[in-house]
C-alpha cells in the first residue's frame, strides 16, 4: 500500500519542524496518471477578502486546484481556513475577490444542516428542486420518488423533516441535490453532526452514488479519517489565511472503510501535517 | 455484492430503529380521545368557576352600595338574562351587525397590512422610512384616530372600518416583517443553491418560512381589530343595532345584568376567534416539527 502525496506548493511553506512523511511518495508530476476529462472545478490564484480597510480580513490567498471529472477531493484544515468561504464562491453564492473561478455543469452544495424545508414533506422537498430546475408538474413526483429510492427512503416519501431522524435528512437533502441533475457536488461537512455508526453507513452511500452518477465532489470535513476515508485525493489548507499547502493522491485499492490500515495511516499523516500548520499560530 | 446488501440492510435497519425511538417517545394518539378532551376542557371550566366566584363575591362585597340599591346584579340574576337574551332576535343582528363589521374590516386589514408587510420587508428604502412608523402604529390606541375620522367619515361604518384597518394592519405588517427577517439564512441559503430567485424564492422558501409569525401578527391583529370595532360601536352610534350600541343602550337604561350579558357575549366571541387562529398555529407548528414531544430528535 502507498500513498502518493503530492506537495504542489513545494516545500518552502513547510513549517519549521515538519518532517515529512516517509511513507508517502511525493509526486513531481502534478497532474496523475488517472486524469480522464478536463477539470469540473478550476480555481486560479482565488483570493477572497472580507470587508475594507484596516478591518479587512483575508479568508482565502490565492488559492488554486482543480478537480477533475468524476473525482472525489477531500479539503482539510483546521477552523479559520476558509473552508466553508471556498465552496461559497464554487456554488456562487459569493464572488471572488481576485483570481479565476471556473466550473463546468450543474452545481450544488449540501451544508452540515440537511435544510430541508420544514413544511415540506420529504418528497415535496426533492420535488421543489426539480421544480426549480423546470421540470413540468406531472412528473415531478415520479421523478422524486425515484430519487428518495436511491437514498433507500422510498417508503418515506410522505414524512417531513421533523419526524426523520437526522441520518434520513441527510440522505433527502442528498437526494435534493441530485434531483438538480448536479455534475458537481460540493459538501460542507455534510456528515458533521451525524454520530459515528450513521456516518459510516452514509459514507458507503455517498460512495455508491457518486460512481454510478459519475459525480465530481468537493467535501469539506476537519474529520482527517474521513477525508482519508472518501478521498481520490485530500488538499490540506493553512489557517488565517486559507492556501493550499499539501496534497495528498490516494490510490483506489478496492473498497475502504473507516478502519483500514491505509485510511489510518493516511489519517496520521494528514493529522501531523495539520498539527504542524495550527502550531504556526503560536502567538 | 453481499457486502453492499450487509450495509443497505444495516441501513433500513437503523431508520427503523431511530423511527420507532421517535414514536414512542412521542405522544399516543389513539384510544384517549376522552381523556384528551377531558385535559383539555377541565382548565377551561375551572376558569369560568373562578371568574363566576369573583364576580360573586364582588357583588357580595356590595361596594359603595352597587348591590344593594339594585344596579350591580350577580351572575345568578344575570345569567338568566344572558339565557333570554340569546333567544331573542335582537341580540342575534345585533351579533350578525358587528361580526359583518369585523370581517370586513379585518379582511381589508389583512390586505392592507399583507402589501404593506411585503413590501416593507423586501424594499429597503421603504423599511427606513416605514418601518419604524408601523410600529408607532401599533402602540398608538386606535380609539384616538376617531376624531381624525370623524372628520373624513362623519358618523358612518366607514369611520369604524377606519379605526379598525389602521388597529389591525400595522400587528399584520409587523408579524409579516419579522417573518421575512427571522427567515432561517440557511433555509435562504438553500432556497438560493436550488437556483430560485427573487419572486421564485419570497414564494416557495421566505412566505412559508414567515408564516408562522404572519399567523402570531393576525392574531394580535384581531385582538386590535376586535377592540377597535368596540370601541367604534360605542362612541359611533348608528342606525342599526350592534353589540356596542347594545352596551351602551342597556347602560343608559341602567340595566346591567343586560349589560354584562352584552359584555359576555363580546368577551366570549373574542375568545372563539383567538381560540381559531391557536388552532391554525397548532397546526403550523406540529407541521413543522416545533412542537416539544419530548424526544431530542
Amino acid at each position: 500500500m502507498s500513498l502518493a502525496g503530492n506537495g504542489r506548493r513545494g516545500t518552502p511553506e513547510r513549517a519549521p519542524g515538519f518532517s515529512g512523511v516517509p511513507n508517502l511518495t511525493v509526486v513531481a508530476d502534478r497532474e496523475p496518471a488517472t486524469s480522464v476529462a478536463g477539470p469540473a472545478v478550476r480555481l486560479t490564484d482565488v483570493t477572497k477578502v472580507y470587508g475594507q480597510g484596516t478591518r479587512a480580513v483575508l479568508a482565502l490567498d490565492k488559492v488554486s486546484l482543480s478537480v477533475k471529472s468524476g473525482e472525489f477531493t477531500c479539503i482539510i484544515g483546521a477552523s479559520g481556513c476558509g473552508k466553508s468561504t471556498l465552496l461559497n464562491l464554487v456554488a456562487g453564492l459569493d464572488q471572488v475577490s481576485s483570481g479565476d473561478l471556473a466550473t463546468t455543469g450543474q452545481v450544488t452544495l449540501m451544508f452540515q444542516e440537511p435544510a430541508l424545508f420544514p413544511w415540506l414533506s420529504a418528497s415535496k422537498n426533492v420535488e421543489l428542486a426539480l421544480r426549480a430546475r423546470g421540470v413540468a408538474k406531472a412528473e415531478r413526483r415520479a421523478r422524486a420518488l425515484e430519487l428518495l429510492e436511491v437514498v433507500h427512503l422510498g417508503g418515506f416519501a410522505n414524512k417531513r423533516p421533523h419526524e426523520l431522524s437526522g441520518g434520513m435528512r441527510q440522505r433527502v437533502a442528498m437526494a435534493r441535490a441530485l434531483a438538480q441533475d448536479v455534475d458537481v457536488l460540493l459538501m460542507d461537512e455534510p456528515f458533521g453532526a451525524l454520530d459515528a455508526m450513521t456516518r459510516d453507513l452514509l459514507h458507503d452511500e455517498l460512495e455508491r452514488i457518486c460512481t454510478e452518477r459519475t459525480l465530481t465532489v468537493l467535501f469539506v470535513t476537519h474529520n482527517v479519517r474521513e477525508a482519508a476515508r472518501l478521498g481520490d485525493r485530500v488538499i490540506v489548507l493553512s489557517s488565517r489565511p486559507g492556501k493550499v499547502i499539501e496534497e495528498y493522491q490516494v490510490p483506489r485499492t478496492g473498497p475502504r472503510r473507516m478502519d483500514s490500515p491505509e485510511v489510518s495511516e493516511l489519517a496520521a499523516s494528514l493529522t501531523d501535517r495539520l498539527r504542524v500548520e495550527m502550531s504556526r499560530h503560536v502567538r | 455484492m453481499s457486502a453492499d446488501l450487509t450495509d443497505r440492510r444495516a441501513l433500513a435497519g437503523l431508520d427503523n430503529l431511530e423511527l420507532q425511538e421517535a414514536l414512542a417517545a412521542g405522544p399516543g394518539r389513539k384510544g384517549r380521545m376522552a381523556a384528551k378532551t377531558w385535559a383539555a376542557t377541565w382548565p377551561k371550566l375551572l376558569a369560568i368557576a373562578i371568574v363566576l366566584i369573583l364576580w360573586q363575591l364582588v357583588y357580595l362585597y356590595d361596594w359603595h352600595g352597587s348591590s344593594s340599591n339594585g344596579i350591580f346584579k350577580g351572575p345568578v340574576q344575570t345569567l338568566p338574562v344572558l339565557w333570554e337574551e340569546l333567544h331573542h332576535v335582537t341580540l342575534w343582528d345585533a351579533i350578525g351587525t358587528t361580526l359583518s363589521r369585523a370581517v370586513v374590516g379585518y379582511t381589508a386589514a389583512l390586505v392592507v397590512g399583507s402589501l404593506v408587510g411585503a413590501l416593507v420587508s423586501r424594499v429597503k428604502p421603504l423599511r427606513a422610512a416605514v418601518g419604524s412608523i408601523i410600529t408607532g402604529l401599533q402602540t398608538m390606541p386606535s380609539i384616538a384616530w376617531f376624531p381624525f375620522a370623524i372628520i373624513f367619515f362623519g358618523l358612518t361604518p366607514a369611520t369604524i372600518l377606519f379605526v379598525i384597518i389602521l388597529g389591525a394592519a400595522p400587528s399584520i405588517a409587523n408579524g409579516l416583517i419579522a417573518g421575512v427577517d427571522y427567515t432561517p439564512p440557511l433555509l435562504l441559503r438553500a432556497g438560493k443553491v436550488l437556483g430560485l430567485k427573487r419572486v421564485a424564492l419570497y414564494r416557495h422558501v421566505i412566505l412559508p418560512a414567515s408564516l408562522p409569525s404572519f399567523v402570531a401578527g393576525m392574531k394580535q391583529g384581531w385582538a386590535f381589530a376586535w377592540r377597535s370595532l368596540m370601541a367604534g360601536e360605542l362612541l359611533v352610534t348608528l342606525g342599526s343595532f350592534s353589540l356596542g350600541r347594545l352596551l351602551s343602550t342597556y347602560q343608559d337604561q341602567l340595566d346591567m345584568a343586560r349589560a354584562i350579558s352584552i359584555m359576555i357575549v363580546i368577551l366570549t366571541i373574542g375568545i372563539l376567534v383567538d381560540m381559531g387562529f391557536n388552532q391554525v398555529n397548532g397546526v403550523i407548528r406540529r407541521r413543522w416539527g416545533l412542537v416539544d414531544t419530548g424526544n431530542g430528535t
